[in-house]
């Protein structure tokens, strides 16, 4: 069990702070002087360790923090990304929107135990260079039970089922998110079955490469705390190539199609920003400093984010709108969460207002430019925000700017190793999105008819309206 | 008798009202309408896309009126609504037929 954590799981943990051979040598000499300072332990975070001392209990504070992060992440998808996307599109599509989304979610979590678990997090990596992207030996959970463990960053470990429960719900919000780029003209059925096929072909091997022991990007090096590359760059390329497969929705753009309500965009906006927590603070595992730390940072960056994006507003000419202060909210969070763990405060801050720079020009400027039709900009704002925190975390994570690096830390090389990281999957998501979309396009058609589509997704494909 | 229409600015409601009560005007009919005129539209902005809408909302007074107090009533109308800026609205007056109470059946200057 435990040698299983050690490859397999154990290292998970290490992945998001991808420890170079220096700082992993640094590192251990640390954890066995038990003097290492949290930061350090966390970066330090090597199998080893655990694998050889006895068999490690889980924390009941660090599981019950663990739990609770896990329903926080829950908490984002149903109601914050239903109400959040939903209030965004128009009222004849409200339900659907809301439906794919809480569908797409479900559907994940099934996959999830069934094959998703051992695909992305399984104890045996797959034979040679395949171990990179994959692994196995844990189909309908068969290597889990009560009292399995999974480590953290630190010689700690928690219950393998919270820490399943955890990754299960990423899976779930990635899925989910993706559905923003497509609102509005998706057959439902479409996107289940999109949902099922790129689980298993773009998530798992992502989430494998990025957080799994073994996996390229995180032998690479690469800095993602909570899932900017896995989840936000994912969802957002993915969502833009489906968009793309899927043709602009009908009047678009010359008729209006406002938001139905921003109200419940609102309210979706702020379920999305408490979820957070549970997210960036939570993908430390353990309820400790870093967390703390991951945890000032979602606050500072979102804030920052969020008054950005209204002034960008104002400088443009307009006036600082409640959809510019949830863009900016959700853009600072989507900026942070690579950097949560991995960035001072101050640098959090720089990094929530430069993203929602970025942000406004790639939803406001970048998209009519381009003529793609996105309907709740999955991209602009999951898609480049993601790639600005990604990139970005290279540089806050500097100890010069207040980041947790260590005293041998190279900005140049780490903001490359960055960008390779962010290549890899925009390549990935781009690519195995194309397969994906095919395929369903192929099997049920990805595009409602045009009746329905006029008529609203809600009666044509639910047999329902949102408001009577 | 004459029917006097006016398409006034929404905010501009209550004062109105007040001011033709106090000249005598014993009731009206008021509906919330949509038009446009020389104002145009006003634009809404969501993540840089601009829509601008062409019908802008009004409040709609209608009032039946005596000879005796109908230019009366134009004038209150036009001096309370005015805020002497584009978009105001306009009054218009109609030779009125006839009119007739539905409770007592009387009709004429009496009904009103």
């Amino acid at each position: 069990m435990i040698r299983k954590l050690a490859c397999g799981v154990g290292a998970l943990g290490a992945s998001m702070f991808a420890a170079t051979a220096a700082w992993a040598q640094e590192a251990t000499e640390a954890v066995a002087g038990a003097t290492a300072a949290a930061t350090e332990a966390a970066v330090a975070a090597v199998p080893a360790p655990v694998a050889e001392a006895a068999a490690a209990v889980p924390n009941p504070g660090n599981n019950a923090w663990m739990m609770t992060s896990t329903v926080l992440v829950l908490l984002m998808i149903l109601p914050g990304l239903a109400l959040f996307y939903g209030g965004l599109t128009r009222s004849k599509n409200m339900l659907s929107t809301m439906t794919q989304i809480g569908a797409t979610a479900a559907l994940a979590m099934v996959i999830w135990v069934v094959w998703g678990y051992s695909t992305a997090f399984g104890p045996t990596p797959m034979e040679g260079f395949l171990g990179k992207f994959l692994s196995s030996g844990s189909l309908f959970l068969s290597s889990v039970s009560p009292d399995t463990t999974a480590a953290t960053f630190s010689d700690e470990v928690i219950s393998e089922y919270v820490f399943v429960s955890f990754q299960m719900t990423f899976a779930a919000i990635t899925a989910a998110l993706v559905l923003g780029a497509t609102a509005e003209r998706m057959k439902f059925g479409a996107t289940l079955l999109f949902t099922a096929i790129w689980l298993t072909i773009v998530y798992f091997p992502i989430a494998h490469m990025v957080w799994a022991g073994g996996g390229l990007l995180f032998d690479m090096g690469a800095l993602d705390f909570a899932g900017g590359t896995v989840v936000h760059i994912n969802a957002g390329v993915s969502g833009l190539v489906l968009a793309y497969l899927l043709g602009k929705r009908k009047g678009y753009p010359t008729e209006p199609m406002p938001p139905h309500s921003m109200t419940l965009t609102m309210v979706g906006t702020g379920l999305l920003w408490v979820g957070w927590f549970g997210f960036n603070a939570g993908s430390e595992l353990e309820a400790d400093g870093t967390a703390g730390l991951a945890m000032i940072n979602t606050f500072v960056a979102t804030a920052a984010a969020a008054l950005a994006w209204m002034v960008v507003e104002k400088l443009a000419g307009h006036k600082a709108s409640s959809l510019g202060f949830c863009s900016g909210v959700i853009a600072g969070l989507v900026a942070i969460t690579p950097a949560a763990g991995n960035s001072g405060p101050m640098g959090a801050l720089v990094l929530g207002v430069v993203a929602s720079v970025v942000c406004y020009f790639a939803v406001a400027k970048l998209k009519p430019a381009l003529g793609y039709d996105d309907s709740l900009d999955a991209f602009g704002i999951h898609g480049i925000g993601g790639i600005v925190g990604a990139i970005g975390t290279g540089v806050v994570y500097s100890p010069a700017l207040g980041g947790p690096g260590g005293d041998d830390f190279v900005m140049s090389s780490q903001v490359v190793t960055q960008i390779i990281a962010v290549a890899v999957a925009i390549c990935w998501a781009a690519i195995g999105t194309l397969i994906a979309g095919f395929i369903v396009k192929m099997v049920v058609g990805l595009r409602v008819s045009p009746e329905v589509e006029v008529e609203g997704l809600d009666i044509g494909e639910h047999g329902e309206r949102a408001y009577n | 008798m004459k029917f006097i229409i006016a398409i006034i600015k929404p905010f501009k409601l209550d004062e109105v009202r007040e001011a033709l009560g106090a000249i005598g005007v014993a009731g009206m009919t008021v509906s919330e309408v949509k038009g446009f005129g020389r104002q145009k539209g006003q634009t809404e902005i969501y993540r840089g896309a601009e829509y601008s809408t062409n019908m802008l909302p009004k409040v709609k007074i209608e009032i039946a009126a005596t000879d005796a107090i109908a230019a009366q009533v134009v004038e209150t109308i036009q001096q309370t609504a005015s805020t002497e800026s584009i978009g105001d609205g306009k009054i218009f007056v109609l030779d009125l037929a006839s009119a007739t109470r539905i409770r007592t059946g009387e009709a004429g200057d009496t009904a009103l």
